[in-house]
């Protein structure tokens, strides 16, 4: 009868958790030229991007992994890392959905990534990355009627080679930082896009990423180009299998948004946590960085952060062009003995650039949450203006939020907001719903969800629903 | 306005051998302070029973005892609705059963919105009852039926629940879950502090256009201003945790005039 404590609401399991039984085509772990070669002929590479690749990983070998993150893990043993492995195939790829094996269709299924024809009903086109290998891209052809390219970037490397040597690495160049240099020697596959000039991209374009093969590191690498007045959303989604060892993931995506072009990107993400002592789960080391290179350019980033063990990620906007607008809302969750440091860098140039950072942290049972984000205001980014929110929603007593906002503004006439809270669910708030007859665990939902409201209006439509769900299944036990 | 909850409750509640609540002896801390020293009550459906008392006599404990809040301790006593053990039940399955608590403070959920608290709310309620849920489209019908006798304006239901609202918006958010969740049992948290005139009369106007014969009203009240309103068939006087006396209507007429404190005399 006694009304659940809010210590208590947090434990199914994690759903996503089954490993698909296939012959994978695996490297030996351990990183060398030999192996960075091998990625590159596996793929088929024009010659530019092999010496690209050689460059980051000579500069790699001189780097030292970084510290200064509010997360603390086991160190990562990256010569035990195996670099690259595909599911073995008859031939060297699927031509079409027929040729995918079946046991990968069915693990889409599992996790609810809209295959075959639901996806057209859906409006949305899927990459599906398992493990390095992109295995089937969805409706290519209705997007190529509109001149949009979305394809595995190793096809882009062989069909756009031209635009992949105009913009890969101009965003997040392969020097930036030690994992961002390791994803460019070793990334394997990811997705492509281009929307063509004053196209508007006709369907959400949506990626689903897993991560499968033991002792591997997924290092999927995305460009989206979104050429003058075009505009595109995105969608990332990401799961891995329960495994004892923590796998390693380093992503990079960019995206560049030329004159009056829009970028959406949204992200679900929700590697595989660690169990509830802290075993395992995903290290999640990525970079994600956009330009708007052009003027009253719009680049947005949404995330719902429920996965990895161990989360780093700063979605940035670099604000070049006058009035253009940066945009990141954030909802990251850390239960069990989960960590994230997360937030955004806002770099403002040109004159008038404006951006906006909403972030929502949620901590329960031991989960360890920071908020870091940079505004930097630079001499030229005359008018320029930002506003900053970040709350913290702490359930039960042994969890953490910590918030780390720095601040650079070297131009007079710029506006900087910053609001900050922490707040826990109350026993009232708790009460008051039980007292409507709503159960405790749908009674915590509500009452997340509704601290969340302002990310998730964000989301698309679709996403919005799967994301609140999500977030549900990730907080199970919190309260109880 | 038609009571649908009582027409599929079980034929016991209708019953007038089987009161809807029957409080017996009820003896309850909060650390180790005595809250409650013995309160008997007994309530049958149709009726609307009053209970009155000074600050600190354990009126507003007695409501939240009953409704299930944490942080009381049942020292001894029982508590029964329409025959089943009140205790046993946690606070979502006795609101479910019919029980409900109108808050004296209702606290402000950020984010969610009245529309989906309701709805959920609302629909918890169905399901116990074996009635299918409401779709967006008949939620809106019904809750809209019941704004207009509240006198609250639409845009409401967009709004968080209780969220930057006054302490008269508060109330009439209260009376109109009541009014939607058409409960058995209501029991009603000094619903009429903090509201001017005109806010106490739509609140009345709400409070009494569920008065049926198939449920019952609890009004926890300091004065006797809302009584004028909402006319009960029984008062109770609380004081030092004890119901100290009983009566009609003339009782708080005569607290009115005399004051508290004679009760107080008499109880000691």
């Amino acid at each position: 009868m006694s009304t659940p404590d809010i210590d208590a609401l947090v434990n199914r399991s994690y759903r996503h958790g089954f490993v698909t039984d296939i012959d994978a085509d695996t490297v030996p772990p351990g990183l060398d030229e030999s192996v960075v070669r091998l990625i590159s002929r596996k793929k088929g590479e024009p010659q530019f991007l092999l010496d690209w690749r050689l460059r980051a990983l000579r500069h790699w070998q001189s780097m030292r992994e970084p510290h200064w993150a509010h997360l603390r893990y086991q160190p990562i043993d990256y010569d035990g890392i195996s670099y690259y492995s595909a599911p073995k195939q008859a031939s060297d790829g699927p031509k079409s959905l027929a040729d995918v094996d079946p046991k990968l269709l069915a693990t889409y299924e599992k996790l609810g990534v809209p295959l075959h024809e639901r996806a057209r009903l859906a409006g949305v086109a899927v990459d599906a990355v398992f493990d390095s290998v992109s295995v089937a891209t969805t409706f290519k052809e209705r997007l190529a009627a509109a001149g949009v390219v979305f394809c595995p970037f190793s096809e882009a490397a062989q069909k756009h080679p031209a635009l992949l040597e105009q913009y890969l690495g101009t965003v997040v160049p392969y020097t930036d930082n030690f994992y961002a240099t390791l994803n460019s020697a070793v990334f394997s596959d990811g997705s492509f896009v281009y929307v063509p000039r004053g196209v508007r991209c006709p369907m959400e374009l949506s990626t689903y990423f897993r991560i499968n093969a033991a002792k591997t590191g997924q290092f999927e690498r995305t460009l989206i180009i979104a050429d003058e007045g075009a505009s595109v959303s995105y969608l990332e989604g990401c799961t891995a299998p329960m495994r004892d060892e923590n796998q390693l993931h380093a992503a990079v995506v960019e995206l560049i948004a030329l004159d009056d072009a829009q970028i959406k990107y949204s992200t679900v993400q929700n590697w595989y946590p660690g169990d509830e002592q802290g075993r395992g789960g995903i290290y999640n080391f990525v970079t994600k960085r956009g330009e708007c290179r052009g003027r009253n350019a719009r680049i947005s980033w949404t995330q719902v952060e429920t996965g990895s063990a161990i989360t780093w990620k700063y979605p940035s906007c670099i604000l070049r062009g006058e009035n253009s607008v940066g945009e990141f809302y954030s909802v990251a969750t850390t239960n069990h003995y989960q960590q994230a440091d997360t937030g955004s860098k806002m770099i403002h140039i040109g004159a008038n650039t404006r951006s906006t950072i909403i972030s929502k942290g949620i901590s329960a049972g031991h989960g360890q949450n920071a908020y870091r984000g940079l505004v930097k205001i630079l001499p030229t980014a005359v008018g320029a203006r930002n506003f900053t929110q970040c709350d913290s929603l702490l359930m039960g007593k042994h969890c953490g939020a910590h918030t780390f906002p720095y601040l650079e503004v070297r131009n007079p006439t710029a506006t900087i907001e910053h609001e900050a809270s922490t707040s826990r669910i109350s026993e009232e708030q708790l009460f008051y719903c039980l007292q409507r007859g709503i159960g405790a665990e749908d009674a915590v939902n509500m009452i997340v969800s509704g601290f969340c409201r302002t990310v998730f209006k964000e989301l698309p439509m679709e996403f919005a629903v799967e994301a609140q769900n999500l977030l549900a299944v990730s907080l199970e036990g919190a309260v109880g | 306005m038609s009571g649908t909850a009582g027409t599929s409750a079980p034929a016991a509640a209708s019953d007038a051998a089987v009161p809807l609540l029957e409080v017996r002896d009820l003896h309850v801390r909060v650390g180790e302070q005595a809250v409650l020293r013995g309160v008997s009550l007994r309530i049958r459906v149709g009726e609307v029973h009053a209970i009155m008392g000074p600050n600190g006599s354990g009126k507003s404990t007695l409501a939240h005892v009953l409704a299930g809040r944490p942080g009381y301790e049942i020292v001894s006593g029982s508590a029964t609705f329409e025959g089943r053990d009140l205790f046993a039940l946690a606070p979502e399955e006795r609101a479910r059963a019919g029980l409900f608590l109108g808050f004296q403070y209702p606290v402000e959920i950020p984010g969610v919105n009245n529309a989906y608290l309701l709805t959920a709310a609302a629909n918890a309620a169905r399901r116990e009852r074996g009635q299918p849920e409401l779709d967006a489209f008949e939620f809106l019908a019904l809750v809209r039926s019941k704004m207009s006798l509240m006198q609250i304006d639409e845009s409401f239901l967009g709004r968080g629940v209780n969220e930057g609202f006054s302490g008269g918006e508060k109330k009439r958010n209260e009376i109109l879950q009541m009014l939607v969740l058409e409960p058995k049992l209501a029991l009603l948290d000094e619903t009429d502090s903090g509201l001017d005139i005109d806010a106490l009369k739509v609140v009345a106007s709400g409070v009494n256009s569920l008065r049926a014969a198939a449920r019952a009203i609890v009004l926890v009240t300091h004065y006797q201003r809302l009584l004028e309103h909402i006319v009960p068939d029984f008062v109770h006087v609380l004081a030092r945790g004890r119901i100290a006396r009983s009566g009609d209507r003339t009782l708080a007429l005569e607290l009115e005039r005399r004051g508290y404190d004679w009760i107080g005399e008499q109880a000691a």
